[in-house]
């Protein structure tokens, strides 16, 4: 007894530590993600998410002041100044040639070619020397390892949303998928209750249509049916893909809420029968909230393909800033800016926003909708 | 006039007769218990009358009018799930006046027989409380007030008690009882297989087995006057015992002649035809009384024993059947297993029924 209760509570700790590792291995990409569309650009190109929030260690290009703020002391010429200009920062490496850019420590004075020299302090004070007068405009270049502080920032987001047009596609995006997903549960509600619970010639044939259309491929019906829309004048517009995206939700939907619905119980259908109600009214009145986790299920379904579909849009709406939306804007980004980390992780994470919030408002519906047709009273 | 007549009503499911020739009349009034093992179709006569399955056959009529095609809720008829079937995400007090809003009775109205309902029900506290904040007495009550909002002909009780535990189920069985007594002129009609339930609730039983009715009559009738083999046996706890009697002598008065040489002479009469026959003498347990002398109509081997404190079930084995010969015996009684004893019943206490399993007693009714 003793040895079996020790085994199964070494079994249940081995699953605790399972769930946790996969808990980690799901959600650290998405962190990454995150931390890596608020950190500032040229942070986001030196080093990955993981060190970002200790003190990083760069290599930077600083130049000196230019040949007209040259000195001219005891027979040298002298150029004088901060790597940092007006902020305070540390050194821990200098040099002059990109070869070696941190071949020397901080103090100390470095011979240069033609007799020049160079030295740089940790607080990043300089003194070029030359035996010649300075003749570069533009100064010479530094070669400096600075440690320098994690910068967080929203710049990424409000150049995304605003300067890279992905707030319009944000909102072209919602205006397909709201009534993509409101719009076949209407209709699906009512198909469910009459395929449940109204007896009429054929219901058994129907439903089995609608689960042989669970498996019909929408692809083959994509040219179809825009040449269709084309011929009766719908063309690329957001009712032609309201429509479309109804018709492909419509065979799940009618079937998750028909299994859910045809397991309410009978009698209480019967007593609202027998309390005088029409269907129509013990739809309304009876199954409409007593469904609720299965309309809830679906719908979370439904807006989560819509929100993340791209090759649908992609067929039946235009790729003008009116209608492309945020999956085709990440795509076109990709191509375009593909080089930007900050602006593709600030859009990446934008688009998966909106889908988070709807899973874990909605989840306990999601769970018990799934298992509505395989356990009792739902 | 009969408040609601059924005649020669049938159902079919497919090809499978469930109810045939069904004719029954019930009067005002009434509070009608349909009985029966289960399967033999008492539920489904009563979602007939409750419009809720179809007639296949026959005539449903109520208050004289003909009710096969009317809906359910025209029918002037109120229902009683065996789970309560309460609405679970209504209040109690939504799901009593449900039916009314239908049927868009002014808002006063229905808050004022709500509130009446639920005061006799005593459900006022409970009003505002969703079903599953409620035990399952309450629900049952709640389910009851439902029927009574709406005032109704007819009260349907599909086997309301069987989701109680036992205590429950007595307390609610006499809330019943006293609810009818309230309502003198609702007629009702009830469905169970609990045999105790049919007898003290009914002012008559109608016994269904095997397709169709077996006998109909008062709760006493039905105890002193069964029909046939198959109502003696199933009015009545323990079950009435059959022994096998061979007719030896026929007439006004028969004579029987039993296992174990036993012999018995029954006030019944017999035809001539029936002599030799071999029928079924029927003694219920509590009319066996234990004699000494060599008057008795059964001798058997103590097989086991139930004492209950008030009496003493006492087990013999039948070598004819599976079912055991009971007696019941006043107090506690000091037999062992093993022991014999021999039994007599007072003559006009025994029932005969012949091969047929009709009763020969009371033939003609």
């Amino acid at each position: 007894m003793g040895a079996i209760l020790g085994k199964n509570s070494a079994l249940t700790w081995v699953v605790h530590i399972s769930v946790l590792l996969l808990v980690l291995l799901w959600t650290i990409p998405t962190v990454g993600l995150l931390i890596s569309s608020l950190r500032d650009k040229d942070q986001l190109v030196a080093t990955g998410w993981w060190p970002s929030f200790s003190t990083v260690e760069r290599n930077l290009i600083k130049r000196s002041a230019p040949a007209s703020e040259q000195l001219k002391e005891t027979g040298k010429y002298l150029l004088k100044g901060n790597v940092f200009a007006d902020q305070a920062g540390t050194v821990t490496a200098f040099g002059w040639r990109s070869q070696k850019p941190g071949a020397y420590v901080p103090g100390d004075t470095v011979q240069m070619r033609k007799g020049k020299t160079l030295k740089i302090e940790a607080d990043g004070r300089y003194l070029l020397t030359s035996p010649t007068a300075f003749t570069s405009k533009r100064g010479a270049r530094l070669f400096v390892t600075v440690l320098e502080k994690p910068i967080f920032t929203l710049d990424n987001y409000s150049e995304v949303l605003f300067a890279e047009g992905l707030g319009k596609s944000f909102l072209n995006t919602m205006t397909v998928t709201i009534p993509a997903t409101v719009i076949p549960i209407l209709i699906a509600a009512f198909a469910a209750y009459a395929l449940a619970w109204m007896e009429f010639p054929g219901r058994a044939i129907f439903l089995a249509i609608v689960v042989g259309l669970l498996v019909v491929p929408l692809q083959m019906s994509l040219i179809p049916l825009l040449k269709l829309y084309t011929n009766i004048g719908i063309g690329k517009s957001y009712l032609g893909i309201w429509l479309a995206h109804t018709g492909f939700g419509l065979p799940l939907a009618i079937y998750l809420l028909r299994n859910y619905i045809a397991g309410l119980p009978r009698e209480i259908i019967e007593s609202a029968r027998v309390d005088g109600a029409n269907d129509f009214q013990i739809f309304v009145r009876i199954i409409l909230p007593l469904s609720f986790p299965a309309l809830a299920s679906f719908a979370i379904f439904q807006f989560l393909w819509v929100w993340n579909d791209l090759l649908i849009a992609t067929v039946f709406l235009g790729n003008n800033e009116e209608q492309l939306v945020m999956t085709g804007r990440l795509r076109e980004m990709l191509g375009s800016r593909g080089g930007n980390w900050e602006i593709l992780t600030a859009s990446a994470f934008v688009s998966i926003l909106v889908p988070l919030i709807v899973f874990f408002s909605l989840q306990k519906y999601l769970v018990r909708g799934l298992l509505s047709g395989s356990v009792k009273g739902g | 006039m009969a408040n609601l007549k059924l005649t020669d009503v049938s159902k079919v499911y497919g090809n499978v007769p469930v109810l045939t020739d069904i004719n029954l009349e019930i009067e005002q009034g009434e509070l009608i218990v349909f009985v029966g093992p289960s399967g033999c179709g008492k539920s489904t006569l009563l979602r007939m009358i409750a419009g809720l399955e179809s007639i296949n056959s026959g005539q449903l009529e109520i208050d004289g009018k003909l009710m096969n095609q009317v809906p359910p809720a025209k029918r002037g008829i109120a229902m009683v799930f065996q789970s309560y079937a309460l609405y679970p995400h209504l209040s109690v007090r939504d799901n009593m006046s449900f039916a009314l809003k239908i049927a868009k009775v002014p808002a006063a109205e229905i808050n004022r027989v709500v509130e009446e309902a639920a005061a006799s029900l005593q459900l006022t506290e409970y009003l505002d409380r969703l079903p599953k904040a409620l035990s399952g007495g309450q629900r049952q009550r709640v389910a009851i007030g439902r029927a009574i909002v709406r005032d109704p002909k007819i009260f349907l009780f599909d086997e309301p008690l069987s989701n109680l535990d036992a205590a429950l189920r007595v307390a609610t069985r006499i809330e019943i009882a006293q609810l009818k007594e309230k309502m003198p002129q609702s007629t009702m009609i009830y469905v169970t297989h609990d045999q105790v339930e049919a007898m003290t609730l009914a002012t008559r039983i109608v016994v269904l087995n095997n397709r169709g009715i077996e006998q109909v009559g008062t709760p006493l009738e039905l105890y002193q006057k069964p029909a046939n083999k198959f109502v003696a046996t199933f009015i009545g706890s323990p079950a009435m015992n059959l022994l096998p009697a061979t007719v030896t002598e026929t007439g006004q008065q028969t004579r029987l002649s039993l296992a174990e040489g036993a012999l018995a002479t029954v006030p019944i009469a017999t035809t001539k035809a029936e002599q030799n026959l071999i029928f079924s003498l029927g003694a219920r347990p509590e009319d066996m009384q234990i004699t000494e002398t060599d008057d008795y109509i059964f001798k058997g081997k103590i097989n086991y024993i139930e004492a209950l404190g008030e009496v003493t079930l006492v087990y013999f084995n039948n070598p004819n059947d599976s079912v055991p010969i009971i007696a019941k015996v006043a107090g506690i009684a000091s037999f062992v297993r093993g022991q014999i004893l021999k039994f007599t019943v007072a003559p006009d206490k025994l029932q005969l029924f012949n091969q047929q399993g009709v009763s020969c007693k009371y033939r003609e009714s």
